[in-house]
């Protein structure tokens, strides 16, 4: 992904540039299917919390209403790469391969919160679960794991 | 995979399939619509847009938005392999994505039931863009049977399209 010889593109000087300020809420409204979604992150110390806000037109199932499915996991999706970005400071955003989605309750139409976990790092690939929740953490609506390729590191 | 066949169009699927995605606000948001449903299952479109891009330097779209794609299609071929209408609930999808999305071209998606029983239904989806063999994305997911009564009668009148005329035509 990485742009060879040295010169770099939007998305990676976007990425530094959001690693000097912390802000990586700038960094989300530069991709436009984060916007679409509306992705934002709230960051606490070292914890990082990502929140899909209640939004109808994110929604799927008219009935309940709930969440649309593949909505809960472009949000993880979305969360896991930022969360590499974000612990890894790697200077893109790394490539999914796969993603493994389990969902547990409802997604009613609410907030929703996603946090990951950087479950094994290697040279050229991450492997990170991602837990979504609405009222209570400890009642998710969904658990994700996903293989990312990292960007090579230029050195 | 098996080579890419060419179904013949149910209509009265479609029917179902077009006015259940018309019933799903993200898929009016993506703009999912169906290219063609049978008996074996379905595809679905999803049309290039920038509001789905992940990546603003090369255009390429997110893979939540496959994702997205992929689940809508799993979970309305439930409605193409079942005698009778049922909404299945998802309880897990898991993705490969092969390759990236060539930019400025839609997605399709296609999806069948490959092994119904009583409780669960196990699905395969395969996303490409204009050559059916080269996937973009392959997808396998499993649905829980709930059952027709589970969701209310407003919905399945929606569904079958019970305010069509032609539909009133046939009943009378």
């Amino acid at each position: 992904m990485s742009q060879k010889g040295g010169v770099m593109n939007n998305l990676q000087s976007l990425v530094q540039k959001a690693h000097q300020s912390g802000d990586y809420n700038q960094l989300l409204e530069t991709i436009p299917y984060a916007q679409t979604l509306g992705v934002r992150c709230e960051r606490f110390g070292n914890e990082v919390v990502f929140v899909l806000p209640k939004r109808d037109q994110n929604l799927g199932n008219p009935i309940l209403p709930a969440i649309h499915g593949g909505v809960i996991g472009g949000f993880m999706e979305i969360a896991a790469a930022f969360h590499l970005a974000i612990f890894l400071e790697i200077d893109d955003l790394p490539r999914i391969v796969d993603f493994s989605l389990d969902y547990l309750r409802a997604g009613f139409h609410q907030e929703t919160y996603a946090e990951c976990r950087l479950t094994r790092q290697g040279n050229r690939v991450a492997n990170v679960s991602v837990s979504a929740w609405q009222k209570k953490k400890q009642e998710p609506i969904a658990l994700a794991r996903a293989h990312f390729l990292l960007p090579i590191k230029e050195r | 995979m098996p080579q890419y066949e060419v179904w013949t169009n149910d209509s009265l699927r479609l029917g179902y399939v077009e006015r259940f995605i018309g019933s799903l606000k993200q898929c009016q948001e993506l703009g999912i619509s169906p290219v063609c449903a049978s008996t074996q299952g379905l595809e679905l479109e999803l049309p290039y847009h920038q509001k789905i891009v992940g990546n603003l330097d090369t255009g390429v779209i997110h893979g939540g938005a496959i994702t997205t794609l992929m689940d809508t299609a799993s979970g309305a071929s439930v409605l193409c392999c079942l005698p009778e209408l049922e909404l299945c609930p998802t309880l897990d999808l898991r993705v490969d994505y092969m390759r990236p999305a060539e930019p400025g071209k839609s997605v399709y998606a296609r999806a069948t039931c490959y092994r119904v029983t009583n409780t669960i239904i196990f699905t395969r989806c395969e996303a490409f863009q204009r050559d059916p063999d080269i996937s973009v994305a392959q997808c396998v997911a499993t649905f829980m049977r709930i059952g027709r009564q589970a969701s209310p009668d407003w919905f399945w009148k929606q569904i079958e399209g019970a305010d069509d005329e032609s539909k009133r035509g046939r009943d009378e």
